[in-house]
């Protein structure tokens, strides 16, 4: 539960900032005008509708990975809680997936100096990566099925095909949007400014995964055991 | 207009209600006195809020209503009042929340010479366990339970050895004596309900938990199930019997030990098999 | 004449989105059922929602009509009773108020109160409201399924809502989670709609604190929502493996009826945490859209600016913020650690001050104000009752040491059907009867819908004020009959029989509204744009009902705060949002 709490009053945090910065401390809603303040830092753009919506979702997620992780070590407490092994390959899938986030922040760079063949490049190695990083993950399950770990016979091997899938569904998804982008990459002349915004969506989305998934796999390792512990002290 | 009187009708109604209401709280039979009081300040300080909006409003409504000719007026806010109706608000809060802190804080501390007793809950039914010559109950788990043992005692525990069972869900208590009641579930949620003792708390499977409380009036009361367990649910029920000390010695001395009963199921077996 | 405390260098947001920006439709299909405009879906959501609702309010007199005449009706037995209960409890509770206040008035007000031409991501809008459909549809079909639909009560706690002793253990479980896990995937698409076109979309001169507290509210929810709703998804997914594959998340070692189950470990705790944490927050998704509609209801009626408007604004906020840190007031006597018991209490005592201010401001409103009253108003002055009285039963429950007493009875039952049942309802029928002029072009009728308030409001006080009593006493909730009970008198069975009968009539009643509904569309007298001479932007539309787009060619310019009613000096007793300033006049 101390990992929601975290992760809650770093959203509210952020959320009332940015409120305070838009002025509901202040009254101006009662002058009238054509624009009252509208404000945003040195001029710079304002963030597209894309970029606003994914933050959001990205905020969804992270509560979804967060209340994942909160069970996982309350339920870890009980006495017949017994962690599998960690299949070896999930070594060779972060690197995999840590590889995919790369090409696609190299997408990025390259999509700002508008050179199209080199994103075309990035985001194939990144999408290539990324589908063998979830061959990688069905690879792990099946080792752990063939040694008789199953979901039913211990809580934390449910948790572990749980928490890998859930983030295996959503790289899937991201798999997606990256299969459009990469589309429209391919049937575009140059690199237009909504490409380069796709290109930029999907790279966060990326980074996003890869970081849930080193928190994730440090948890299954049992690296995090140290930060169950100072929780259960915290509630106790 | 007419929404100003039914709303002066409505409070007028409420407070006629609740003071002809043959709708009360039972009369209390443990120690939890104070729950009844904080309930009852609680009762004084909302009603007299609900009391005092509600004939305000009503007031507002029947005064400022639309006559021809009427402006309303251009306040968009007055901080003033504001912050005098939130640091009131706050301050009856805070008389509501204090004692009931305080009392809260009793429930969860149980007297140092409570008597320790247990219910078990099961798809319908109530049963209890009180501690022997001993006083100490043995340790239990789901996976002991068979047809000679319901409640899943450990065999093997020598403090269970002499644990009294009672199987008939009536359970005897002493007046006057503060009791510990440690809940067991072995199948789904139940929740140990006694209206007159007005403390309750749930069964949870795989946990033992607990709540206290002192008998302070001899009579029969009736447990309920409190937490929906199913569609036995309302079925579940046992008896309570509050008795004088010398009442419920008699009573516990009629009743059988763990060690006694498993014994007479085994006879009973042999008797059966030799048959 | 403009704000000088404010910089003026950076650029304002373009006043006009360029048509290439919108979809539009090109077949009736694409333009009535596959639509992507945000008002279509915003029908489509409340016509499905009050469909599922009028489901749940049938099924509510199954319930009532087994507890004033137990075992004397046929068809109701103890299976169909716990059935029932669970129905009613989760169809009103999320597919019925959830999604017609976010999916219905969202998506309907959003757009238009913000001076948007659309949400944002039409598309995703679009796919947000047939997921809906999918999620209740697979709901309701647990009828037809072997065993029926589940009666584990709506909080579906395990490890009981999954084995035998419950009815619908079968199929009807599963078809919940599935449903529950579809309605989660398809609100998350509209929450980011409503969330991004507010933060996004807003018209030129809209600042956060010119927006009408319909939409505050609304957002507020959205955001809400977002974050709580993981909670659910969490619960559901886990209970469901639990339920199909066997795994132990939530169910620990039992024998079920004699028989040992193969689980082991499980924390039933778990589920009620992840549950609630869901759960509480749910009542404020609810109740937050509800507050902001009522805000401008009693505003527009009374023809004056809602009182402390800023106050309104951080109450919203700062309810927001803590109805994520009370959950635990439902589980004060679940068995968790009772320390728990103390921080819960003062944070669910804390957030019943910005309630109470909302109170008091709405009150303060109508202090010299010049009051219409109009069927909305009335309905929102129904709405300040039942919520009043709702709400001060909550001190009640969320003060540990009193709820101790009173949990799992029927006072549980009636304070929030009070508060988060019949108020907010009394809101949605308020808000129909007013923006109805605007989605349709007529007027309702006045006289049919002032019957129906009267019938309602006083109907459903009715009901569920004498409820609270039976709870007093001790009556637990859930019960399929009461039974031979040393401590219920013999009147508390005529108590509920009177009350059955009320309910009865009041659901009866609602066959007022359907009528004045439809009968309305076509002979409804003409409304005209602004029947009400509301300010805020939706009544300043071009065309009324709105057309694909809304604004027209230009998108409005925001000059003022929607609550500029009665601003001396001004020659009508309301300002539109986006009437220029004329110079010289006197400026609010």
């Amino acid at each position: 539960m101390s990992v929601m709490g975290l992760f809650f009053i770093f959203i509210a945090t952020v959320a009332i900032m940015w409120l305070v910065r838009q002025g509901v401390m202040e009254s101006p809603w009662l002058e009238e005008g054509e624009v009252a303040h509208y404000r945003r830092a040195g001029g710079a753009e304002p963030p597209t509708a894309g970029r606003v919506g994914l933050a959001v979702f990205l905020a969804v997620a992270g509560c979804l990975f967060s209340l994942l992780a909160a069970a996982f070590f309350m339920r870890g407490d009980a006495p017949d809680w017994q962690m599998p092994p960690i299949p070896g390959v999930l070594w060779v899938n972060t690197f995999l997936l840590a590889a995919s986030s790369v090409a696609l922040q190299v997408a990025v760079f390259a999509a700002r100096r508008a050179d199209a063949e080199r994103v075309k490049t990035a985001l194939l190695v990144g999408a290539v990566t990324a589908a063998l990083f979830l061959i990688g993950q069905i690879w792990a399950w099946r080792e752990l099925l063939e040694l008789r770990f199953f979901a039913s016979s211990n809580a934390a091997n449910a948790f572990f095909y749980l928490l890998t899938g859930v983030h295996a569904l959503h790289l899937i998804g991201g798999l997606v949007a990256l299969a459009r982008t990469t589309d429209k990459v391919r049937g575009a002349e140059r690199v237009t400014k909504a490409l380069t915004t796709s290109v930029e969506l999907c790279a966060i989305y990326w980074h996003f995964l890869l970081f849930v998934w080193l928190l994730m796999f440090a948890m299954l390792i049992g690296w995090a055991d140290g930060f169950g512990a100072i929780c259960r002290r915290l509630l106790s | 207009m007419s929404i100003a009187i039914a709303m002066v009708l409505v409070v007028a109604g409420s407070i006629l209600f609740h003071v002809l209401s043959p709708w009360r709280a039972t009369p209390i039979a443990s120690n939890w006195g104070f729950i009844d009081d904080t309930m009852g300040l609680t009762f004084l300080v909302t009603g007299a809020g609900f009391v005092a909006v509600i004939l305000f409003m009503a007031y507002c409504l029947y005064r400022f209503r639309h006559v021809p000719g009427r402006r309303a007026a251009y306040e968009p806010e007055n901080q003033k009042l504001e912050a005098w109706l939130g640091i009131v608000t706050t301050i009856a809060v805070i008389i509501l929340l204090a004692p009931g802190l305080l009392v809260w804080g009793q429930f969860i501390t149980v007297p140092k010479d409570a008597m320790v007793i247990e219910a078990v809950g099961v798809q319908w039914s109530w049963s209890f366990r009180l501690p022997g010559a001993d006083n100490q109950l043995g340790s239990s788990d789901v996976r002991y339970i068979d047809t000679t043992n319901s409640m899943g005692l450990s065999p093997a525990d020598p403090k269970g050895q002499d644990d009294l069972l009672i199987a008939s869900s009536e359970l005897h208590l002493p007046i006057g004596k503060p009791v510990k009641v440690l809940l067991r579930s072995i199948d789904v949620l139940h929740d140990f309900y006694v209206p007159e003792i007005r403390a309750k708390m749930d069964l949870v499977p795989g946990v033992v938990t607990y709540f206290w409380f002192t008998p302070t009036k001899i009579g029969e009361y009736e447990i309920l199930c409190a937490a929906y367990c199913g569609t036995g649910h309302p079925q579940m029920r046992g008896k309570m019997v509050i008795e004088s000390e010398a009442d419920f010695e008699t009573w516990r001395t009629a009743q059988q030990t763990f060690e006694q009963s498993r014994k007479s199921d085994a006879s009973r077996d042999k008797r059966a098999s030799a048959q | 004449m403009t704000d000088a405390s404010v910089p003026q260098n950076v650029a304002p947001p373009p006043a006009e989105v360029p048509d290439v920006d919108l979809y539009h439709a090109h077949s009736w299909i694409t333009k009535y059922v596959f639509s992507q405009d945000a008002k279509v879906i915003a029908i489509q959501y409340a016509g499905t929602a009050i469909t599922v609702g009028i489901l749940a309010l049938v099924l509510s007199w199954v319930i009532r009509l087994q507890l004033a005449f137990p075992g004397a009706i046929p068809f109701i037995d103890a299976n169909v009773y716990y059935q029932s209960v669970t129905m009613h409890g989760m169809i009103m509770v999320v597919y019925m108020l959830t999604a017609i206040f976010l999916g219905g008035f969202g998506n309907y007000l959003i757009p238009l109160m913000v001076g948007a031409r659309d949400m944002v991501f039409p598309y995703v809008n679009m796919l947000s409201y047939w997921v809906y459909l999918i999620a209740t549809l697979v709901l309701v079909s647990s009828y037809f399924f072997p065993g029926g639909p589940t009666g584990a009560g709506w909080t579906l706690y395990p490890p009981q809502s999954i084995l035998t002793g419950t009815p619908g253990h079968e199929y009807g479980i599963i078809l919940m989670l599935v449903s529950l896990i579809l309605f989660i995937v398809g609100f998350t698409m509209g929450g980011l709609n409503y969330v991004v076109t507010v933060l996004q979309a807003r018209t030129r001169g809209m600042t956060l604190m010119r927006m009408p507290l319909t939409v505050w509210g609304i957002f507020s929810a959205a955001v809400m929502a977002l974050l709580a709703f993981p909670g659910l998804f969490v619960a559901c997914v886990m209970l469901l493996l639990d339920r199909t594959l066997g795994t132990s998340f939530f169910m620990p070692s039992l024998v079920e009826l004699g028989e040992r189950k193969d689980y082991v470990g499980g924390s039933p705790i778990l589920f009620q945490h992840l549950f609630w944490f869901f759960g509480h927050p749910e009542v404020y998704i609810v109740a937050l859209p509800a507050f902001g509609i009522v805000s401008d209801l009693i505003s527009v009626h009374a023809r004056k600016n809602i009182f402390g408007y800023r106050m309104m604004v951080w109450a919203i906020i700062a309810i927001g913020v803590l109805s994520m840190v009370v959950w635990g007031h439902h589980m004060y006597i679940s068995g968790m650690d009772p320390w728990f018991g103390f921080f819960f209490a003062v944070t669910t005592l804390a957030i019943a001050v910005p309630t109470a201010l909302k109170v008091y401001n709405w009150v303060l409103t109508l202090w010299h104000a010049d009051i219409h009253f109009t069927t909305p108003m009335l309905f929102a002055l129904g709405f300040l009752v039942t919520f009043v009285n709702g709400g001060i039963t909550g001190l009640y429950l969320g003060n540990v040491i009193v709820d101790v007493p009173l949990s799992a009875t029927l006072f549980v039952v009636a304070h929030f059907h009070m508060v988060m049942g019949i108020a907010p309802v009394l809101v949605i029928f308020g808000a129909i009867y007013h923006w109805y002029p605007k989605i349709t072009g007529r007027m309702m009728d006045e006289r049919l819908g002032k019957i129906h308030f009267w019938i309602t409001f006083l109907g459903a006080y009715a009901i569920f004020f004498p409820m609270h009593y039976l709870g007093v006493l001790g009556m637990p909730r859930r019960f399929y009959e009461m039974g031979e009970t040393a401590f219920v008198p013999a009147s508390a069975a005529t108590l509920n029989i009177v009350i059955t009968v009320i309910a009865l009539a009041v659901g009866f009643a609602q066959s007022i509204f359907f009528y004045n509904l439809f009968k309305s569309l076509k002979y409804g007298a003409p409304a005209g744009g602004n029947p009400w001479r509301a300010a805020s932007l939706e009544w300043q539309t071009p065309e009324t009902p709105p057309g694909h787009g809304n604004w027209g060619k230009h998108l409005p310019v925001v000059y003022r705060w929607p609550y500029a009613y009665s601003v001396p000096g001004a020659p009508e007793d309301y300002l539109p949002q986006n009437a220029p300033p004329v110079r010289g006049e006197r400026s609010p």
